[in-house]
């Protein structure tokens, strides 16, 4: 996939200042546009010709929250809390493309792209159950994979691993009670960065 | 004058039908299906997050954990993803032994679906004998790796360990007469490489078999032919991937489009179908058993011609040996901070996909510089195929419905995640 300059060329020059950056890193294009432009470069990506991109291969939030907390002046960090991944494909010209997107809010809200894509219908449901980001437009927005009646989102950095509530059978009330966690959080291997790279990266 | 409505009925979570927890609540007129609406989620894990609490090589387990029936498929897509954000590559050899291992496991994953579908729509005979082969594939498991299921055999940097020379032996017990452990014995003498290829040669004849019991088979036909037809529009709107998307008639495989590992180096040829209903599915299907026979015998081919490293020998990556640990104080110090700390990867994003017998397996994976990734997304071939259950099955029948479920090769672990 040589064409990976050539489309990031072709991007900037269909998209201009609808998107904010465009790169290539590890032989991937990488696109970030702004939750105002989102449905116009959508469409733009699926109906150029030369483009193309008529599957949405995956689509996931990101919680950016605690993205290298090491570094005290957070750099790295990005300024909006969340991020929708939008990852694109052309079988029509063989290339793919990632989209991506930050919003910010305890609820944040984008447009939903289930139009452009049916593929999105559940996706976007999975990341407004894991991540509580909103999908405005979405045909029927509910919770996908966790128990009917859950509280949270489960994915947001803040959500401990364990959860909140833990399950059991009461036998007095002859049926399964909800209590809160009983086990203490544990880490078995802390989180460390180190300076030195690996591979042949950064020899 | 009574008022005739549509009703709703459940089915599932605890059907055998349902290919584990699927829960769908469908409404009905008569026994024609309305709407579907799948509810998913009871298998549940939270797989992506508990990967974030992780160093990297202590989730390779939970991708086996994934889709339960292609193990090392899964394995090969998050190991892919971290040396990509390592820049590192396997040593050739490692390639060859994955890719032999990803086509043994897409037979494996090929034969419990068609076992399971053939089950699903009344073909008893099918599954017994998919079974039958699906055992001799899974010693092979056995025999690389010592887990007959979660291998956790693929590592960041290649291999675990170089395949075997000898088999693992039957041992006579209880029940298990001398006689028969000696005849399952007789095809174990030789090395792994000779047992997969002594299977090549015979599992040809096994899915002309398979053929024979359904292929121009009335009832089969009957049950398949127009079920779920989903057109090429569709399917790429849909998100379909693997043979769900070839039966379609749209020519995408990733082992051709977007090589990976060594299948650049190796002839093969993907079936496509024409009219996307079950039952070219079910021929393409049939026809990727025989190309995975191919790719699996040119590899036993080459691994046989040329030994060599299976694994990198960077011990900053991979674990040193154990004679040198006992010598060495260097070895030692790696092995200890590889298995208590891990190793940090640098900061980037990247996708890696692999075709997996069900489709496009993906690792979405953002690494900040630490020993634990940061995000990982799974993206799993038979969320989106799920997804449009609603779609495939609308104006058909309930058992219609099972017929869909089975064409679709669902899998839950890999579904909920």
């Amino acid at each position: 996939m040589a064409s990976n300059q050539n489309l990031l060329a072709r991007i900037n020059e269909l998209f201009g200042e609808k998107i904010t950056t465009v790169e290539v890193v590890f032989d991937e294009t990488t696109v970030v546009t702004t939750p105002q432009f989102l449905l116009e470069v959508a469409r733009g990506l699926r109906d150029t010709p030369d483009l193309r991109f008529e599957q949405l291969i995956d689509l996931c939030g990101v919680d950016y929250s605690t993205y290298a907390e090491e570094d005290p002046d957070r750099t790295a960090t990005p300024e909006k809390r969340f991020c929708v991944v939008y990852h694109l494909l052309s079988t029509a010209h063989n290339h793919r493309l990632r989209m991506k997107l930050f919003i910010d809010g305890e609820m944040p809200v984008v447009s939903s792209v289930v139009d452009i894509w049916n593929s999105a219908n559940w996706y976007e449901r999975e990341a407004f159950d894991l991540f509580g980001i909103i999908f405005e437009g979405h045909p029927d927005l509910r919770r996908l994979l966790t128990d009917y009646g859950f509280i949270g989102h489960p994915f947001r950095k803040d959500f401990p691993l364990l959860g909140h509530v833990e399950v059991r059978y009461d036998p007095d009330k002859g049926r399964v009670v909800y209590e809160p966690v009983s086990i203490e959080p544990r880490v078995l291997v802390p989180r460390v960065v180190r300076e030195e790279g690996f591979g042949d990266r950064n020899p | 004058m009574t008022e005739i409505r549509n009703y709703t009925m459940n089915f599932g979570p605890q059907h055998p039908a349902a290919h584990g927890v699927l829960r769908v609540v469908m409404e009905l007129d008569g026994e024609v299906i309305q709407r579907v609406d799948p509810h998913i989620g009871l298998l549940h894990r939270g797989t992506e997050k508990l990967a974030e609490t992780k160093p990297f090589n202590q989730s390779i387990g939970y991708m086996d954990r994934l889709d339960y029936v292609s193990m090392m498929c899964s394995e090969h897509g998050y190991v892919r993803a971290i040396e990509k954000l390592l820049g590192v590559t396997a040593p050739i050899r490692a390639q060859y032994i994955r890719v032999m291992f990803d086509e043994i496991t897409r037979i494996l994953s090929h034969l419990l679906w068609l076992g399971a579908h053939a089950l699903d729509v009344g073909a008893m005979t099918v599954f017994l004998y998919c079974f039958r082969e699906r055992e001799d594939l899974i010693d092979c498991y056995e025999a690389v790796s010592g887990a007959r299921m979660h291998a956790t055999y693929y590592r960041p940097g290649g291999v675990y360990r170089d395949l075997p020379d000898s088999m693992p032996q039957y041992e006579t017990a209880k029940g298990h007469k001398e006689k028969n452990a000696a005849r399952l014995n007789e095809q174990r003498q030789g090395s792994l490489l000779d047992f997969i290829a002594a299977f090549t040669e015979r599992f040809d004849a096994c899915v002309d078999d398979y053929e024979t019991l359904l292929t121009d088979n009335r009832i089969w036909k009957q049950r398949t032919v127009d079920i779920g037809v989903v057109n090429k529009e569709r399917a790429l709107q849909l998100g379909f991937s693997g043979p769900m998307l070839r039966g379609s008639g749209v020519e995408w495989d990733l082992r051709k489009k977007q090589p990976y590992a060594v299948y650049d180096k190796i002839d093969f040829d993907i079936p496509v179908g024409v009219n996307g209903d079950s039952y070219d599915r079910y021929l393409v299907r049939i026809e990727e058993f025989r190309q995975s026979n191919r790719i699996i015998r040119q590899c036993i081919d080459w691994l046989r011609n040329n030994p060599g490293p299976v694994m990198l020998d960077n011990n900053k990556l991979t674990a040193p040996r154990r004679e040198t640990m006992k010598r060495d104080m260097e070895s030692l110090i790696h092995h200890f901070k590889l298995f208590t700390e891990g190793y940090c990867v640098p900061e980037g994003e990247v996708y890696a996909a692999i075709e997996a017998p069900k489709g496009e397996f993906g690792i979405y994976m953002i690494s900040d510089g630490a020993n634990k990734p940061y995000r990982v997304k799974i993206r799993a071939p038979g969320f989106a195929h799920l997804g449009a259950l609603d779609e495939m099955s609308k104006g058909h029948m309930i058992a219609d419905m099972v017929a869909i479920i089975g064409t679709q090769d669902i899998v839950f672990g890999e579904i909920d995640r």
